[in-house]
């Protein structure tokens, strides 16, 4: 059974220690989160996790009965493999030397970056897109030296039927 | 609408829930819970350790069907819960444990008996709380029943600070429970079962494998009326013992790594299975690749995280054990057709042969007491009914398959934890739990010395518990494996120096008897069963015995080592 990459949104009790049940179930049975991302819905009584995991299609059913298992768990959705929207952003430290300045900024303007912290050897530059568009800069950006980055982990929704 | 203290809610909660027994042990956090606990009908039985409380009440839970109470104070009090929580977990036990905590403006502070018990209990169990606030305790201890009772059962753990059992507040009873995120499956798909009744007719060589979870649901008469309907051989998980009688000419034993050789091959062999209530653990199925590898397999179960977990399921059915064989008995009772009783001979007359030619053996000694002996002498002399409880290793294994249980609720073990000194306590809180039943713990001196303590509790309350040690001054399972796999280096499993039992026993007020040759064994347990009070029986018996058949871990169930 081939592994595969499965996002899944997540809606929860917004209560303390639910993340901690999350996090304690994949770490105590052996799953892996490669994000995850948290924050409150429109109703204040309920939280969002958008959270990307990896596995055969055995241990991705387990996965979504475990978490439906926690009381504190209200619905799982498995996005992979139906249509989505999904987003991350990235915070990019690069390295930006005289010479390579023009060129670091053109890229930045084709994925429609930002450049949000300048000094007189760097930018800091905030990209938002899918993993492909993120890592497309992030390839583009690595020849010039990328210094630190931070990522939110993706978060996505159901595209409505139009 | 009175107001009333932390405390007194929880008394009042407690009443609701119809508690009439508790077991604990009282400290600082919890002083104020006890101060109002003895102003009630409710019968606390103090332990000599929290474990023991526990393991007491899972005990109690299962011998009397109902649910198991515990009520221990914060910190050490509270840690001391946990190998019994975990065992209660997995046994799926239905349980409420009550913990004190320190005082809310305390918790973060590495307060005296602190310890974040909430943090501690989440993986091991069913859900847990920490009550921050006096007006939510009431509809939080509702919840806590509601949820260690309904779908697949466990422990459900209450923690309680200290200032919240003080505070007070307008106590009004919680209405009904509804969690919008937790509404466990009863009703089995009529789809899927119908499903099952085709395979049913068209099987060659089916076999039934029954768990916990038909002990649980209380559906023993539906899956003795199922099995003789469609006259389908019975095999069964540790936990399942009892739920089919184990006198039936359908029942094949226990299966696994201990499991009877017929019952191994004829799940190896057969073309359906129909697993009710198990969740397929690695000691029933050994090599998952070829465990019952030509069936159609089929399970039950009320727990959807069971089904498809290790093995690859043909027909999955979620629901509850005792409403789904219901609904199958029903779609078999108006089968018409093949006569299923001709259709099973070839398929019954293999497995008979399997029982004939290898049958549960163990070779009998003239001056030795071999462990077995014992076990089928006590199955003898209590016509099979008393209610063992067990330890865990050897003993537990020769209890499993030389006591033959009729009923659900007789045998009581930690199967899934596996844990040593689980069977003293038990058998205290079975006592309580069954008043008119002889309960006896079938213990190991390894296991045994692990809660011996509750020896107190047991004189205490005048409960008349029998333990039987078999005394072979080793811890036996792990020696076997020693012998078996490790060239009979026998690391650590020796025990050079053991208590003498029978001096134990007095020092604690219970009556002590030992058997030191086979022509004893008889004499000793008929006194130690007849005696009114709590009695242990040391049985000295053969040092080097291994539990037959096995098979090796991880190796495919057929592979079994035999006398």
């Amino acid at each position: 059974m081939t592994e595969r990459r499965h996002l899944l949104s997540i809606l929860v009790d917004n209560e303390p220690g639910v993340l901690s049940r999350i996090v304690g179930l994949f770490s105590g049975r052996g799953y892996n989160i490669e994000s995850l991302c948290v924050a409150e819905t429109m109703d204040p009584a309920i939280s969002r996790i958008t959270m990307t995991t990896r596995g055969n299609p055995m241990i991705i059913e387990q996965i979504k009965k475990q978490l439906n298992k926690l009381i504190n768990v209200l619905k799982v959705f498995d996005l992979t493999g139906q249509e989505y929207v999904q987003r991350e952003m990235v915070l990019i430290k690069v390295t930006a030397v005289q010479q390579h300045r023009a060129e670091i900024l053109r890229i930045t303007d084709i994925f429609r970056g930002q450049v949000v912290d300048v000094g007189q050897e760097h930018f800091t530059i905030k990209i938002t897109g899918d993993d492909e568009k993120i890592s497309a800069l992030l390839n583009l950006l690595r020849p010039f030296g990328i210094r630190e980055i931070a990522r939110t982990g993706s978060i996505a929704l159901f595209r409505e039927k139009k | 609408m009175s107001k009333l203290t932390g405390a007194q809610i929880l008394m009042e909660m407690l009443k609701e829930e119809g508690v009439d027994t508790i077991f604990g042990y009282p400290g600082g956090a919890v002083i104020d819970i006890y101060d109002e606990l003895q102003k009630t009908d409710i019968n606390h039985y103090l332990v000599r350790h929290e474990q023991g409380a526990v393991h007491a009440a899972d005990g109690y839970a299962r011998a009397s069907g109902g649910i198991g109470v515990c009520l221990v104070t914060s910190g050490p009090g509270a840690t001391n819960t946990v190998t019994g929580i975990a065992s209660a977990y997995m046994d799926s036990i239905p349980m409420v444990i009550f913990t004190g905590q320190v005082p809310t403006k305390l918790i973060g502070n590495d307060a005296f008996q602190e310890v974040d018990i909430v943090g501690i209990t989440r993986p091991c169990t069913k859900h847990n709380y920490l009550v921050s606030d006096v007006k939510d305790l009431a509809r939080t201890v509702k919840e806590a029943f509601h949820i260690a009772k309904s779908g697949r059962p466990g422990p459900v753990l209450v923690d309680l600070p200290k200032d919240v059992v003080n505070a007070t507040t307008n106590f009004s009873p919680p209405g009904k429970v509804s969690l919008r995120s937790y509404n466990p499956t009863y009703e089995p798909n009529i789809k899927q079962l119908k499903k099952v009744v085709s395979l049913i007719r068209t099987a060659k060589k089916p076999v039934i494998f029954s768990g916990g979870g038909v002990v649980l649901s209380k559906a023993h008469e539906e899956l003795t009326a199922f099995a003789r309907k469609g006259q389908i051989p019975v095999t069964s998980t540790l936990m399942g013992l009892g739920a089919f009688p184990g006198t039936d000419p359908l029942w094949l034993g226990m299966l696994g790594m201990h499991g009877t050789y017929r019952a191994n091959m004829a799940v190896t062999d057969c073309d359906l299975l129909i697993s009710v209530g198990v969740r397929f653990d690695d000691r029933v199925t050994g090599k998952t690749d070829e465990f019952a590898s030509q069936a159609k397999v089929v399970q039950i179960d009320i727990d959807p995280t069971s089904i498809q977990k290790n093995i690859q399921v043909s027909v999955p059915v979620v629901g509850d054990c005792k409403i789904s064989l219901r609904q199958l008995n029903e779609l078999l009772e108006g089968l018409d057709g093949p006569d299923l009783a001709e259709d099973r001979q070839e398929w019954l007359a293999q497995i008979d042969e399997w029982k004939r030619t290898t049958p549960l053996a163990y070779k009998q000694e003239k001056d030795i007491i071999k462990p077995q002996y014992v076990i089928e002498r006590l199955y003898e002399l209590t016509n099979g009914e008393a209610v063992i409880t067990t330890e865990v290793g050897q003993n537990q294994m020769w209890a499993a398959q030389y006591y033959h249980f009729s009923e659900p609720g007789r045998f009581i073990t930690s199967g899934g934890l596996g844990v040593m000194g689980f069977g003293l306590p038990a058998a205290i809180g079975a006592q309580v739990g069954a008043p008119e039943h002889l309960v006896v713990d079938v213990a190991g001196d390894g296991s045994i010395q692990m809660n011996i303590q509750e020896m107190a509790t047991a004189i205490q309350y005048n409960l008349p518990v029998k333990v039987v040690i078999l005394n072979n001054c080793f811890l036996g399972m792990v020696r076997q494996w020693q012998e078996l796999f490790y060239e009979k280096r026998y690391a650590s499993t020796r025990f050079q120096h053991t208590p003498d039992f029978v001096k134990l026993a007095e020092a604690y007020g219970a009556k002590g008897l030992r058997a030191k040759t086979p022509d004893e064994v008889e004499k000793v347990l008929s006194e130690g069963l007849a005696h009114p009070g709590a009695v242990i029986m040391d049985f000295v018996v053969e040092q080097e015995e291994c539990v037959y058949p096995m098979v090796p871990a991880g190796a495919p169930i057929k592979n079994m080592l035999l006398v």
